[in-house]
């Protein structure tokens, strides 16, 4: 398993290099960093003192290692919105969107789930097809939309809930259940086709011919194997969550990493940009990388290839 | 239904959809004669510019979704005939891109060149080739070990004629489907973009644009975002059951 997981981890650095090569040929396509990066009054010396100091006075294999080695150490140059080094920009932004992102995560898992498994277990009752019913339309909508809806029925209408900000823990209500209402919409769906599927399996009908009870065959017998592929589908809504948050923060004027993002893409703060391109990437990369390891750790395939091996 | 609409809109359109009439501005709908949806906040007709912004959101969301079928189903050919190296590096690639959300990738890129409509088209294009790809690899992989590829191959049809003639039209039903429901998210990731300002600019207008716009009025003038949002959400809805079913209908592979 150890081996397994060290692949996966190279894996995950692979794509992490890949999105700074990217982001450092983007760079380079669209023009003079040092005219980009520093504004177009920007004196000669300045320039020139840019140049030297990410090295782009130097050929271009050179100027990509260099390039990687600031990033890894996590120096990006100053925002030019403040003048602030942009690490300190974005590392700010970060509790801010872990407060809205995990909370959403886990309501995701608390709806989405048992409603996947009440589904699947009615199969073919108006009970299922009232969840993916709601499932489609919920998948139907975007976030953003769900936000402003969201805002209309309960800051507008209803007058209960602040739209916008984050002083009190109240504005982070909204947020939160956007995200969840979309997330537990496509949970909800891939929780009760994988289980339909583990259900129709052989091993299923033998441990109902052998008088186990309805829930302990769901509890025990199906839910287990059914575990795989949902933490690759968790997985990557947790991913997805990430990307929502540059939709969604900025409907509520959410302070978090999203928000930031699209201001920064808006005023072209371009060192605050491809920082966050980074920070981005690393968040999902690690997601990734510990569904990798739960994979890992649920499948006994890979472990006992391990045995096997040693 | 949509289809027509976005087909038909500048001539059905009762208004020009630029043409401003600031004395009715935030007309409620049904409130004035003639503006059957309302009025904006410069007094512009509703369903005019309603039909309008729907035409660019499908055709931009039509226009990308053909370049992406045709970028992810040329390198799925290429993964599945070279094998090897090529194979693994497009596969790799493939991983990548699904592994990043596109939206920060889409954005990222419209900041370093600035917003243009064609470099815009071109993002949502390659928005989810991965999937064309990933499915064209496995399609062909598989049609290459059939009867007829390897029948037409001793024949000496050459390569590339084998994948055109032969194996395109027997697995071109899967990716269409794969087309129909890849559709939905294109759509929103077009009215995502320009909802963010980073998409179709004015004078054009688009649907996500509408409820960016119309977010600022909410309190006073709700037509102007629930209209719009309920096209998004009516169409993406049709789409994917369409789709569905398509899926259903015609591929148990898919399933």
């Amino acid at each position: 398993m150890a081996s397994f997981i060290l692949a996966r981890a190279v894996r995950a650095l692979v794509v992490l290099v890949l999105t700074v090569t990217f982001v450092f040929i983007v760079l380079r396509l669209s023009g003079d960093p040092a005219q980009q990066m520093l504004s177009d009054h920007a004196s000669p010396e300045a320039l020139a003192a840019f140049r030297a100091n990410w090295g782009l006075d130097k050929p271009i294999p050179s100027q990509y290692l260099i390039y990687l080695a600031h990033a890894f150490k996590g120096d990006f140059g100053t925002s030019f919105a403040d003048g602030r080094p942009v690490f300190t920009v974005v590392a700010e932004r970060i509790p801010k969107t872990l407060l809205i992102t995990v909370p959403a995560f886990v309501l995701v898992m608390l709806i989405g789930i048992p409603a996947g498994i009440f589904a699947a277990v009615r199969r073919e009752t108006s009970s299922d097809k009232a969840i993916m019913t709601a499932t489609v339309v919920g998948y139907s909508v975007p976030n953003f939309l769900l936000g402003v809806a969201l805002i209309y029925v309960f800051a507008v209408w209803l007058r209960v809930l602040p739209s916008s900000g984050s002083s009190t823990w109240q504005h982070a209500i909204l947020p939160v259940i956007t995200f969840a209402l979309a997330g537990s919409a496509a949970i909800a769906r891939f929780t009760r086709s994988t289980l339909n599927d583990v259900l129709g399996q052989p091993y299923i009908a033998d441990a109902r011919v052998d008088g186990v009870p309805e829930w302990q065959v769901i509890l025990r017998h199906a839910l287990p194997n059914a575990a795989i592929p949902m933490v690759t589908m968790l997985g990557f809504n947790a991913a997805g969550l990430l990307g929502g948050a540059v939709l969604v923060e900025p409907v509520f004027a959410w302070p978090g990493l999203g928000s930031g993002f699209v201001r920064a893409v808006n005023t072209g703060d371009l060192n605050v940009v491809q920082a966050m391109i980074i920070i981005f990437t690393g968040f999902v990369v690690t997601i990734n990388l510990i569904v990798d390891i739960l994979y890992a750790v649920l499948n006994p395939k890979i472990r006992l290839q391990h045995h096997d091996a040693s | 239904m949509v289809v027509i609409v976005g087909a038909s809109a500048h001539w059905i359109a009762p208004y020009d959809y630029l043409q401003q009439a600031p004395l009715t501005r935030f007309s409620a709908p049904g409130a004035l004669p003639g503006h059957l949806l309302g009025t904006d906040y410069i007094g512009r007709d509703l369903l005019s510019n309603l039909l309008v912004a729907t035409q660019t959101t499908l055709v931009i969301a039509f226009v990308g979704s053909v370049i992406c079928i045709c970028v992810g189903t040329s390198l799925g050919f290429m993964a599945a005939h070279f094998g090897g190296w090529v194979d693994n590096f497009i596969m790799g690639l493939a991983d990548a891109k699904a592994s990043v959300p596109f939206i920060i990738i889409t954005l990222g890129v419209l900041a370093f060149f600035g917003s243009s409509p064609l470099l815009f088209v071109f993002l949502v294009g390659i928005s989810s080739w991965e999937r064309y790809a990933r499915l064209t690899r496995g399609l062909v992989l598989s049609a290459n070990k059939e009867g007829y590829a390897e029948a037409a191959r001793i024949v000496g049809v050459p390569a590339i004629g084998i994948y055109r003639r032969h194996i395109l039209p027997n697995i071109a039903g899967p990716l269409i489907v794969q087309f129909t429901l890849n559709f939905p998210d294109i759509i929103l990731l077009e009215s995502g973009l320009s909802f963010l300002g980073m998409g179709i600019k004015p004078p054009l207008t688009s649907l996500g644009l509408m409820v960016a716009d119309g977010r600022d009025y909410l309190a006073i003038a709700w037509w102007l975002t629930a209209f719009p949002g309920l096209i998004i959400v009516l169409t993406t809805l049709s789409i994917s059951l369409l789709g569905d079913y398509l899926r259903d209908r015609f591929d148990a592979r898919l399933r």
